[in-house]
Order: C-alpha cells, then structure tokens, then sequence
C-alpha cells in the first residue's frame, strides 16, 4: 500500500509535467489543426533558459534567496520561450497557411530539428547539471513490507510542482472559458472565416496561442530541470512525443483532455516501471495509446462531432 | 446609381476571382444610408461572392470598394468589420460548441463592454426564442433559430451596414415572414442600412427600397423594388416557376 502511494505520488508529478506540455500540442492543433512537433523543443528551449537565468542571477548577481530566484527564472523563462514559440509560428507556420495540409507539418519537424541543432551547437552536446536546489520533504507514512521498512514521501520539489500545475492549468481553463481571450480563441477553433467577420484579428489569436503553449512548455522546463538536475538539448524529444500522446490519449483539440492525458502517461509510466520493469516504460504507456484509440478514436475527452447543419 | 447621393456603400466594377475562375465581372452597386437594397439572383451568380469581397475575403482582384468615405477594398476582414459592417453570412456560421449567450458575445467582440447589457436585451426582444434558448449550444438549434442567432450575433456588434446572406433559406414560411418582419422594423426603427442577399426574390423585393438582379456576376437589373417585380423578365426568370 505504502508503495503504490508512493508511485503515485511519483506519477502525478511526472504526469504534471507532461500535462503541461501537452496543453500547447492540444491548443495548437485545436485552433489550426496541426500538430507543431517543434513544441517538445520549445519545452527544452525553456528548461535551458531557466538554467541560464538561474546561473546568471546565482552566480553573477549573488542572488541567495531562492523563492525570488525562482520566481524571476520562472517569469523570464515564461517570456523568452513565449518569444522562441512566437517566432517559430511566424517564421515557419504561417507563411504556409492556406497551403496543403502536410507542408506546416513537415516545417515543424524542420523547425524540431534546427531548434535542437541550434542548442547543440551554441550549448554543447553535453548534459548540464544543476545541483538539486530544494530538498527535502513531508513523511506521509511509513510501514513495513517484505523488504523491510518504507517510507512515504512527498518531497517539497513533488509539491511545488503538483501545486502549481493544478493552480496553472485552473487558471488557464478559466481563461480559455471566461475570458474574451478564450472565447476569440475558441471561436477561431471553430469557424476562423467567421470569426474574423466578427472582427477578432486570427492571425493574432493564432499567435497568442503559441505564445500560450510556449509559456506552459517553460513551466514545464523548469520543473524538469529542477526535477532532475540534468538537461540536454535532446530533453524535448521524448519529453515531446510523450506529451503528445498524452494530447492525443486524452483527445486532441481538448484542453482537459491534454491534462488528463498527460496525468495519466505519467502514472502508467511510473507504475510499469514500479511494478515491472524500467526498460519497458514507454512500450507501456504507448500501448495504452493504442488501446484506447482502437475503442476511443477521438480519444478519453476529444469529442465526435454531432452538430445540426 | 444612387438615388440620393448619400451611398454608405459603393461597389465599383469589382472583380472577384477564385483561383483563375471568374465570379464577380465588374459589379457595380451602391446602398444608401438609410436603406434596404437587395440583390437577386440564381445559385451560383455570385451573390454571396459579393457579400464576402466586400469583407475583404476574398478581396477584390480590380475595382474599388468605398464604405463611408473610405477605400476599403485592400482592407482586412477584421478591420473593415470594425468599420460598423456585420455580416450574417450564407450557411448562417454559428459557433455550434458555443452557447447562444456565447455567440452572442463574440457578436459584441468589437463593442465597448458597457454597451452589452441593453443589447442584448434589444435582440431578445426582436427574438425571444434566443432568450429562451440562452444556455444551449448553438450547434442544436434548429435551423430557423439559428439563423435568429446569425441575425442577432450581427446586431450585438452595432452595426450601420447589415449585410444578410439569405436570411430564409431552408426555414419554414412562417419564420421567414417574422425575420423579414424584424429586418423591416430595424430599418424603420433604427435607420439601419441593409444590403439582403436574396434567392425568395418576391419578398426580398416586396421588402427592399431597390433591387439588384445579378446573373453570372454581372449586375443586369436595378431599380426599385416594386418595379423590379413588375418586370417580365424578373418574374420569368425568378418568380414564376423560376424557383431554383
């Protein structure tokens, strides 16, 4: 029992994470239905500019106390990647709008590959450390099994990260369906032809959109990089197509979908591993996705279109 | 053309192309401050062509299109509608994952806050069944509710132009009786100018101060409403048997 809670505790962390990234596939895809396979990249692009700004602010400007220190990467990372998201959209997708529906596909794996390249290059290949910053945590409980005793924990990092995901992804539903914003948004969803006849400016919404999903990505580099205390520049590969599993597991275009998915890739992924074996983590977690779509192709929460003409 | 000099609208020899494909040849139509002018014609003539070229999508390939003075035809669609137009388009368009509170909304997206209240009061007043419907997706309306909902999500952006694609295609006569009714008491009540889009062409020329009659994308026939509706040609081609 102590067990299992552990792992799931470890589960809705990583699942977090995933979450988080997985809201940017499921956003872009809903409003221009594409699947923007550079958005895993943009998600490392944000861890590394959380660790930038971590070392500059620690080590240059001497800044000790770690809430602000965090608080400001968190806030920097969050603008400079919405910057990189910004002008991926506007350098290789939207030159293609209108075109045939592989092309902006085919630039975001390019653009996937050069925003991989360009960190390798400019950063080196190797991994960069970041010595754990928060430690320590809460017992929840202890207990005995048959290997001796064991311990739940909830580290304060698990915290942070559960906190502030489920805080993120509230506000970010209440925008999406209360907001001006999220209803212009949805509405370019939609019928884009009729929502700029409504007056809302699409490519802008388009944009914002990006610059939204590129925000979360951030969010989601620098609890990885806090998490793990390791990154590279090829974090956003796997980190990427899990996401969009979990986007897809949870049916893509739906926001909660994309948070429900992403929890769930991280809990399978945690207790395979816990209970079977590490090696086939990811063979689980996709297997799943193959499962559910046979029965469920729009996916848990994606909606079959039933609409009166 | 204009019967008074004080067009709101002016569209001169616009050309509209698809692809390499023709649909408008040169149109030339005015619409006064004040008026009902409509246009007729057959599936396929370019009607609703012109409706979309002067929100600017697709944008004229030549002419000119003049709204209030200004040149408009190179303009952004979400740009000239901030210009006082609203459409409601062929097909009507309503978001159907939205509530009819929702669509309404984003009808006033263009509109200062302050103003939405008394707004949506006035279109519940013109359609009372959108009240009751408040909550409901706009995707299970029927159809002649939805196209309440067209009308009225036009009307929450206070429009001076109207333009209105069709308005009774598909609904019942009953309902198209009521939104022709609701059209004229705008125009009466409130001075707004509407340019309709027509295939019921006896009671969209019953109803207009002037008329267009539009065949292959060109414009072969205006005047007033009533006289067009005495013309032997109008009446073969559109009235009698001409029902497409």
């Amino acid at each position: 029992m102590e067990y299992f809670i552990q792992q799931l505790i470890n589960g809705l962390t990583l699942g977090s994470i995933y979450g988080l990234i997985a809201i940017g596939y499921t956003m872009v895809y809903g409003i221009i239905g594409m699947i923007n396979f550079a958005h895993g990249d943009i998600f490392m692009i944000g861890a590394f500019i959380a660790l930038a700004v971590f070392l500059i602010l620690t080590s240059v400007f001497g800044f000790a106390f770690l809430p602000l220190v965090l608080l400001i990467v968190l806030i920097v990372a969050m603008l400079f990647t919405s910057a990189w998201g910004w002008t991926v959209e506007r350098l290789a997708y939207r030159p293609l709008r209108g075109s045939f529906r592989l092309a902006p596909l085919i630039t975001a794996i390019g653009m996937s590959i050069v925003l991989q390249n360009f960190v390798q290059v400019t950063q080196g290949a190797r991994v960069k450390p970041l010595p754990p910053q928060i430690q320590g945590g809460v017992t929840l409980m202890e207990g005995m099994n048959e290997n001796g005793p064991i311990v739940v924990q909830l580290s304060y990092m698990q915290m942070i990260i559960i906190l502030s995901t489920v805080v993120l992804m509230a506000g970010f539903t209440l925008l999406i369906s209360r907001t001006a914003l999220g209803r212009a948004q949805r509405a370019c969803e939609q019928d884009r032809k009729m929502a700029a006849l409504l007056g809302v400016n699409v490519d802008r919404t388009i944009s914002l959109t990006f610059v939204m999903g590129a925000a979360l990505a951030a969010v989601a580099g620098l609890m990885f990089l806090l998490l793990y205390g390791v990154i590279d520049f090829y974090i956003g590969f796997l980190a990427g197509v899990k996401a969009f599993t979990a986007a897809v597991l949870g049916g893509i275009g739906s926001l909660p979908g994309a948070m429900l998915g992403g929890l769930l890739i991280g809990l399978i992924e945690v207790f395979w591993s816990g209970y079977f074996t590490v090696e086939y983590k990811d063979v689980a977690a996709f297997s799943i996705l193959a499962i559910v779509l046979i029965f469920l192709p729009s996916g848990l929460l994606g909606k079959p279109e039933v609409e009166k003409v | 053309m204009s019967a008074n000099g004080q067009a709101l609208l002016s569209v001169r020899k616009v050309e509209t192309y698809y692809g390499k494909i023709v649909a408008l040849r040169g149109v030339d139509v005015d619409v006064d401050r004040g008026e009902i002018v409509t246009l007729i014609g057959a599936n396929g003539a370019g009607k609703s062509t012109l409706m979309m070229t002067i929100c600017g999508n697709p944008q004229a390939r030549a002419g000119q299109i003049i709204y209030d003075g200004q040149d408009i035809t190179n303009m952004p669609t979400h740009e000239i509608m901030r210009l006082g137009i609203a459409q409601s388009p062929e097909g009507r368009r309503i978001f159907g994952r939205m509530t009819v509170m929702e669509n309404l909304q984003m009808g006033a997206s263009l509109v200062a806050e302050e103003h939405f209240d008394e707004d949506l009061r006035r279109v519940y007043d013109l359609f009372p069944r959108l009240k009751e419907r408040a909550g409901q997706r706009g995707g299970t309306l029927s159809g002649g509710e939805q196209q309440m909902l067209a009308i009225a999500r036009a009307l929450m952006g206070r429009p001076k132009l109207l333009l209105l694609d069709e308005p009774s295609l598909g609904l019942a006569p009953l309902i198209v009786k009521q939104i022709f009714e609701v059209i004229a008491e705008l125009n009466r009540n409130d001075g707004l100018t509407v340019f309709l889009v027509e295939q019921n062409a006896f009671h969209a020329l019953k109803l207009a101060h002037r008329g267009y009659v539009m065949v292959n994308g060109n414009i072969t026939m205006s005047g007033p409403g009533r006289e067009l509706l005495k013309k032997e040609e109008v009446r073969a081609a559109y009235l009698e048997g001409g029902r497409h």
